[in-house]
């Protein structure tokens, strides 16, 4: 009854109404990733130094009122490099989070609904993909490729839909025996729109709540791959790639390993929170109308 | 001329109370509503009687009997006011380390749904002598051959085969004798069995029941039957007490409460099953609902329902009260009620 | 059904997909961009030693003889032989089993150790401050990565406190113990929260059981409830769980033992790329599937001694 009240409302109050449905930790989630996001967009305004201009007067400077986060081994600014490693790693985690989403859920939808042979293939396909450790096999696509950033791309695009494919494949498994598909089944609807326009929205919820989590492991990934010296070349402001030259100096300089570190948390968190809340939120939609 | 009834319940009332329910109210706190489960329930149990608790599903009844255990979580349940005293002990404020020593050992207790009862990692025999082992340090080769023991005095057959099987590979009916058996290990002197065959066919139903009546004969157990069958409870109880919203209607011994019903709600309950020697012949279902328990009017409960009510019934609390000797109604008009045909 | 027969189906089960995972690894060195022996050498192998590599790995045969061969020697435990190092791969590989393998296991114990208490109190505790802090406490821990949290424990329990070593692997097993400390914090930290999420939602869920309720009923106390009847069947999820993450595991070892310069099967992976060694990559692919589809094989057994109930299905 809440929500056809809801649904006369004008937009603007019917997104207070689902902002004041929110629980707290999806408010502070989104509330901190829209801050990296501008953080990310405003750095060249927000900081006075270049990202690769190197200041070899001021090199390993430890945190101070000019420099924040300290200076590196180039004596380069880290908070600049730290926030223009916004530019990478967001875009990075974004596309190799929800490009393969698109497709594998849609795979998986398809296969749950479909059955038979096309399901029993993409099923033989799953198991095999989820036998390897995800890093073992994106490290040896990257070997048998060559490295750079596209094949990681690539690598990403051939083998992170499948966690998107098994679950939508399960939720269908559950819905396709709900009356209301039966229902659009004898109204004759084809299979096409049974699984886009009915099953869909029902079927893709688990896969937006994990998506938050997955989100945060591929920048993981891309921080991971260049700290092994795979992934993002140096010069570039990438996190791993500065944690991973800051090792060199951990002894003298702590601070241009641990603070991009840092920045990756604090991302990780606020994609954490927003999948936390989404999920409690999400939940609670779905029980409000059942 | 005294009923022959009557006598009985004479002679019951010679026996000295066993368990005493004074004014017992529940709640259970729910986001910012509170649902009232027993209100204000007083009941007085007498060594070795069967006492059965009827009423439909949400009178308060399950709250009742885990109430005496003290088995409701709390948060979210509070018991706001009231005494139990269990053989001559005050439960509800003992500490929870005593508590736990009348569990099982004086105080038992046998669950509606069997396949949920027994934990289905571990072997039967095991959950049934576990009390034992606990309480009275029962080594591993002894609680077997107790486990065998009570196994059959519950009617498993061959238990020596069986006492190492798991709940899963046993049918409802032998899971529930299991239950039965794990109840009666620690040699209690209350049972309660909450709905003991509701969840059972109906032709288990009768030997469960026949297995409890059996075992309550063998050792003079006091037994609390709660049910939401009329009928279970004629073949078996010495009293009935009649629940309502969290509330006792009606309390008498068994044949008082079938012949002459003192509060419409226990008439309205025998007019809606079938007799057997087919009288009346038109089932009546009672109208309404039953109300929230977290907006419970003024007054009377049953009130909305109740085709004899009046102005004064919504006015204050109906208190239960001696209306006959040994029959207890919580209605204004009792004595009008009695003397309707049935 | 018995124990035997669904070991035995369990096994028969996997053979689709160890030859789907053999073919993949098998498939690895043939998918190489140009020619793999001229890109181990770096462009500089003259034809003669070109020709003589390629017989040496049996490169020269046809595809289908080469795939025979691969799955044959692999079965036997042989696994090629790597240019570079001049050595079997299934040897060099072997070498490195045990470590990864003892790092995993320390791990494992290490997030237990962890999880359990803490999942314990978010549970019984739920909805209230301290599940709340657990809670915030997971979602940090979830997000640090494990390359980060090594340096953060190097520097502190390694350097400025000294307490452990932070690169390497001892001689005698004491050694190694001691060596294993750090690592496997490392990844006990990111998996951890994963664990306390999903053993909190078991905890609770088994606690509103009715055997639950049963067994209070019997007069046992509030900890023997927990760990008798509630633990053991909130820990069948989990151990689902540990198994589905072993791929995460194995993934947060790689760099880990490469942050710690730890001779196991990851620090391996990372140096074959380096060098392009693919023999070595190709091989070390098929250990790394190996080692999850036989954790998860164990984990499903597990999981059938825990409840019998599996076994009616």
């Amino acid at each position: 009854m809440e929500y056809s009240k809801a649904l006369n409302l004008p937009l603007r109050r019917r997104l207070a109404e689902e902002f004041s449905r929110w629980p707290m930790t999806l408010k502070i989630g989104s509330i901190m990733f829209l801050g990296i996001v501008l953080a990310g967009i405003f750095a060249p305004w927000l900081v006075p130094y270049d990202p690769y201009t190197q200041d070899l007067n001021n090199t390993l400077q430890p945190p101070s009122l000019t420099h924040p986060f300290g200076t590196d081994n180039f004596g380069r600014d880290v908070l600049t490099r730290v926030l223009f490693g916004i530019r990478i790693d967001l875009p990075f985690g974004f596309l190799t989070t929800y490009v393969p989403m698109v497709y594998g859920v849609v795979l998986g939808a398809m296969a749950g609904y479909a059955g038979g042979f096309f399901d029993g293939i993409l099923m033989r396909v799953l198991d095999v993909v989820v036998a390897f450790p995800f890093l073992v096999l994106i490290i040896v696509i990257v070997a048998i490729l060559g490295p750079g950033i596209f094949n990681i791309y690539l690598s990403i695009f051939l083998t992170a839909w499948t966690m998107y494919a098994r679950l939508a494949r399960a939720e269908m498994l559950v819905e396709r025996n709900k009356d209301y598909i039966l229902a659009a089944r004898n109204l004759g609807y084809g299979p096409g729109r049974i699984v886009f326009r009915h099953a869909l929205p029902n079927v893709i919820n688990s896969s937006i709540v994990f998506s938050m989590s997955d989100f945060v492991l591929n920048i993981m990934l891309v921080s991971g791959l260049s700290f092994l010296g795979l992934g993002v070349t140096p010069p570039t402001p990438e996190w791993g790639a500065m944690i991973a030259e800051g090792r060199d100096f951990i002894f003298e300089a702590w601070w241009i390993s641990t603070l991009p570190g840092l920045a990756l948390v604090v991302t990780g968190a606020a994609l954490c929170l927003i999948g936390d809340g989404l999920a409690q939120r999400l939940g609670e939609r779905r029980h409000a109308l059942i | 001329m005294v009923a022959p009834e009557q006598i009985a319940a004479d002679n019951a009332a010679m026996k000295p109370s066993i368990l005493e329910i004074e004014d017992l109210v529940v709640e259970f706190h729910q986001g910012n509503k509170v649902v009232r489960a027993a209100n204000h329930v007083s009941l007085t149990i007498r060594q070795g009687e069967t006492v059965g608790i009827v009423g439909e599903s949400g009178s308060g009844k399950s709250v009742l009997c885990r109430s005496i255990l003290r088995l409701l979580p709390s948060p979210p349940s509070f018991v706001k006011s009231g005494r139990i005293t269990f053989a001559g002990r005050d439960l509800l404020s003992l500490p929870e380390t005593e508590m736990q020593e009348i569990r099982g050992a004086d105080i038992a207790m046998v669950f509606q749904n069997p396949m949920n009862a027994l934990n289905p990692v571990w072997p039967i025999g095991d959950q049934i002598t576990e009390g034992e082992r606990v309480h009275r340090g029962l080594g591993t080769r002894a609680a077997r051959t107790r486990a065998v023991e009570l196994l059959k005095r519950v009617g498993i057959p061959s238990p020596e085969m069986r006492v190492d099987e798991y709940p899963h590979q046993w049918s409802g009916g032998m899971v529930q004798r299991a239950v039965i058996a794990m109840a009666i290990a620690g040699g209690p002197k209350l049972i309660l069995a909450d709905e003991p065959t509701t969840a059972l066919d109906v032709t288990i139903q009768d030997q469960i029941l026949a297995l409890l009546m059996d075992l309550q004969a063998a050792t003079g157990t006091t037994l609390i039957l709660v049910s939401h069958d009329m009928a279970v409870v004629a073949e078996t109880c010495d009293r009935v007490a009649v629940m309502y919203a969290g509330r006792i209607m009606e309390l008498a011994p068994t044949a008082d409460v079938f012949a002459h019903p003192r509060h419409p709600y226990s008439l309205g309950l025998l007019r809606s099953i079938p007799r057997i020697d087919g009288k009346g012949q038109r089932l009546e279902p009672i109208p309404g609902q039953p109300p929230s328990l977290s907006e419970l009017p003024a007054g009377c409960p049953f009130m909305p329902r109740c085709s004899f009510a009046s102005p004064a019934c919504g006015t204050s609390d109906v208190p239960l009260r001696e209306v006959a000797k040994g029959h207890f109604s919580a209605c204004i008009k009792a004595e009008e009620i009695a003397a309707v045909a049935l | 059904m018995n124990l035997l027969s669904y070991i035995v189906s369990r096994l028969l089960q996997m053979i689709p997909v160890v030859i789907g995972v053999s073919l993949v690894a098998f498939l690895a060195i043939h998918l190489v961009p140009g020619d793999p022996v001229q890109l181990m050498m770096h462009g500089r192998a003259t034809p003669e030693t070109l020709q003589a590599a390629h017989a040496k790995l049996g490169l020269d045969q046809p595809l289908l003889v080469q795939y025979w061969n691969f799955i044959r020697n692999a079965a036997t435990g042989s696994l090629g032989t790597s240019i570079i190092q001049n050595a079997d791969v299934g040897k060099i590989v072997g070498e490195r089993l045990l470590p990864t393998v003892l790092l995993l296991v320390t791990s494992a114990v290490f997030a237990i150790l962890i999880a359990l208490p803490l999942s314990i109190i978010a549970a019984r505790r739920s909805d209230q401050l301290a599940d709340h802090v657990i809670r915030l406490l997971g979602i940090i821990g979830f997000a640090m990565p494990p390359f980060w949290v090594g340096i953060i424990l190097m520097l502190f329990f390694g350097i400025y406190l000294d307490w452990f070593p932070i690169s390497g692997y001892g001689r005698s097993f004491g050694d190694r113990m001691y060596h294993l400390v750090l690592p496997s914090l490392t990844i006990a930290l990111f998996l951890a929260p994963i664990l306390i999420q999903s053993l909190r939602a078991a905890i609770l869920d088994v606690m509103t059981a009715e055997y639950i309720t049963v067994a209070r009923a019997k007069g046992l106390g509030p900890w023997r409830v927990l760990i008798k009847h509630a633990l053991r069947n909130a820990l069948m999820p989990v151990t689902t769980i540990l198994a589905v993450n072993i791929g995460w595991l194995l993934s947060g070892a790689v760099v880990v033992e490469y942050l710690f310069s730890f001779p196991g099967l990851g620090s391996l992976l990372v140096r074959a790329v380096g060098q392009r060694d693919y023999p070595v990559i190709q091989g070390l692919s098929l250990v790394f599937a190996i080692l999850v589809l036989f954790v998860n094989l164990l984990a499903d057994l597990s999981y059938m001694l825990i409840d019998r109930r599996v076994l009616k299905a």
